[in-house]
């Protein structure tokens, strides 16, 4: 079928009722391998459903689809394994070491024992996190918390990682921090999906998509849609295009 | 007159975490302050300790004269809290919310809904929804109303725009402008930096200590002198190889540019030449103008 291509993600007409309400309304897409793509939309836009039925966590009503290789409707398991995943509200165990969570998730991702040990032994020393590798979680900065928990979601690494919100309410010198990790990983080869509610991070993306109302009102570079919409923020870009959203709070 | 609050060396431990280190700032009557820092910086223990819900280690607060710890029961009246996390009760409707909050504090609807009816007007069309069936934007609508029924004279806001998109953050901004013009202080904590440019003063907090208290204009003047953008097709490697240069004191992303802090001798065009030397294309580099992030960064690096 035509969304079986080399792209990272691809979708056609996703859709997701509930009861008699489209949450998403026949959105298409396509996520190169490599690209870093900012997901954005106003509240009740419909981004969560979307990226539930992207991660293998929610069926789609309809459309079709893949993500890193595997069928949305049909290989929902394989697209977990597949796939990296992080939010800001929840990442990490608070109450376990710093090593203890690696383990934890790298087990999760059915890792073997020599893998997981090979990879604790990575992220430790790219990190810099040797002497912290005891400490609890609960105690490290929220620096450190943040560089962990993306090395978290990568152990395994996965051909797309999604970011909900990854920096929200985190301080300015650290968020910057976390998108130099971002585009280290995004050069290594890995796929990017991100969602932030900070606008000056969009710029950051190759490409980012709104969302209104359950469709992609927009999608394109920042800088192409700058201009499309005589701007010369991405935050008037999402203004404009947001402006007009009716489910909207 | 009484300042609306005054904070006097304000410490406040919770076993060897320090949350509050020694705070000290006075909001006027009046005023839209903001209290503007990251996660953790402490802005939530100073609302509590202002909301009266748990007292300092050290120092004192006092809301329009009347202290935080041996005045609590007659300060409550003054002041409308709204906490960061969303505390009304989810399984009563709407209207019960309003109900219930107008009775704590013995006031009726009918007589206050001139304060509330800017922010509950949206509100209106569904009285019978559960509190919990509301999106977030409504919420945060519908816990302001309960927070203003009573006619506060100040109004402690604790982050009330995290996780809330720009379009309805930029909404509620201007909802709180109408409430300062009917005569109520407001003190608000965000962590969002580009929100600084609606308060009539800011102070900037981080690990429990003011940085800096100013107006917006005031923080960031000054910035600008040895600050620039700089932008190349390859950005990442743009950032790298400006990093290594001696003239730089700091750079790091700013939205579409990269922003560089730049020491003495800091020369546009010999900075140009030398990146293009390194073979990356399309460099430019240029004045830029400095905001609260900017200042945040260097004040915190």
């Amino acid at each position: 079928m035509h969304y079986y291509n080399d792209n990272a993600i691809s979708v056609r007409n996703l859709t997701k009722c509930f009861g008699s309400f489209t949450a998403v309304d026949h959105i298409s897409f396509d996520v190169a391998k490599g690209e870093i793509f900012g997901f954005l939309g106003a509240n009740g836009a419909g981004k969560t459903t979307a990226m539930r039925m992207l991660c293998g966590l929610s069926v789609p009503t309809a459309g079709n689809g893949q993500v890193a290789g595997c069928d949305i409707m049909t290989r929902a398991e394989a697209i977990k394994h597949r796939i990296g995943y992080m939010s800001q509200k929840f990442s990490l165990y608070s109450g376990l070491t710093v090593e203890e969570n690696i383990r934890l998730f790298s087990t999760i991702y059915g890792m073997t024992s020599a893998r997981i040990k090979e990879a604790s032994e990575r992220v430790f020393k790219e990190l810099g996190m040797e002497d912290m590798r005891g400490a609890f979680v609960k105690d490290i900065p929220v620096g450190w918390r943040q560089k962990l928990a993306f090395a978290v979601a990568t152990i395994h690494k996965p051909e797309v990682v999604f970011l909900d919100e990854p920096t929200g309410g985190v301080d300015p010198v650290t968020r910057r921090k976390f998108w130099e990790l971002i585009y280290k990983a995004s050069s290594d080869g890995m796929t990017v999906f991100v969602t932030t509610h900070y606008l000056d991070e969009a710029e950051y993306c190759n490409r980012i998509s709104i969302m209104v109302d359950g469709r992609i009102s927009a999608l394109d570079s920042p800088a192409a849609l700058k201009e499309k919409y005589h701007a010369t923020t991405i935050d008037e870009v999402f203004r404009i295009v947001a402006q007009d959203a009716q489910r909207a709070d | 007159m009484n300042a609306a609050i005054e904070v006097s060396g304000l410490s406040k431990r919770y076993g060897n975490l320090t949350a509050l280190d020694n705070v000290s700032f006075t909001v006027e009557r009046g005023e839209m302050f903001g209290l503007i820092g990251p996660d953790g910086s402490g802005k939530s223990s100073l609302y509590k300790i202002l909301a009266t819900l748990t007292s300092p280690d050290a120092g004192s607060a006092t809301i329009c004269g009347l202290d935080t710890v041996n005045d609590y029961v007659k300060l409550r009246k003054l002041i409308g809290y709204m906490p960061e996390k969303f505390s009304l009760y989810q399984d009563l409707t709407v209207s019960e919310n309003l109900h219930f909050f107008a009775s704590l504090f013995g006031v009726s609807i009918k007589d206050n809904y001139d304060i509330i009816a800017p922010v509950f007007a949206q509100l209106e069309r569904f009285p019978n929804r559960r509190a919990g069936a509301l999106s977030g934007g409504m919420k945060q609508k519908l816990a302001l109303s309960c927070a203003l029924i009573h006619r506060p004279k100040i109004l402690l806001l604790d982050e009330p725009t995290t996780g809330v998109d720009a379009v309805s953050r930029s909404e509620f901004w201007d909802m709180l402008s109408t409430l300062r013009e009917k005569g109520i202080t407001i003190l608000v904590s965000t962590s969002y930096m580009d929100e600084a440019t609606r308060c009539g003063r800011i102070a900037l907090i981080d690990k429990g200590k003011i940085l800096r208290v100013n107006t917006p204009d005031g923080l960031v003047a000054g910035l600008d002198e040895n600050l620039y953008n700089a932008s190349a097709t390859r950005m990442f490697e743009l950032l790298t190889r400006i990093r290594q240069l001696p003239e730089v004191e700091d750079c790091y992303t700013f939205g579409a540019t990269l922003h560089v802090v730049g020491r003495k001798g800091f020369n546009l065009s010999s900075v140009m030449d030398k990146l293009r030397l390194e073979g990356l294309h399309d460099v430019k580099v240029y004045p830029a103008k400095g905001d609260i992030e900017d200042l945040f960064i260097k004040l915190t690096r």
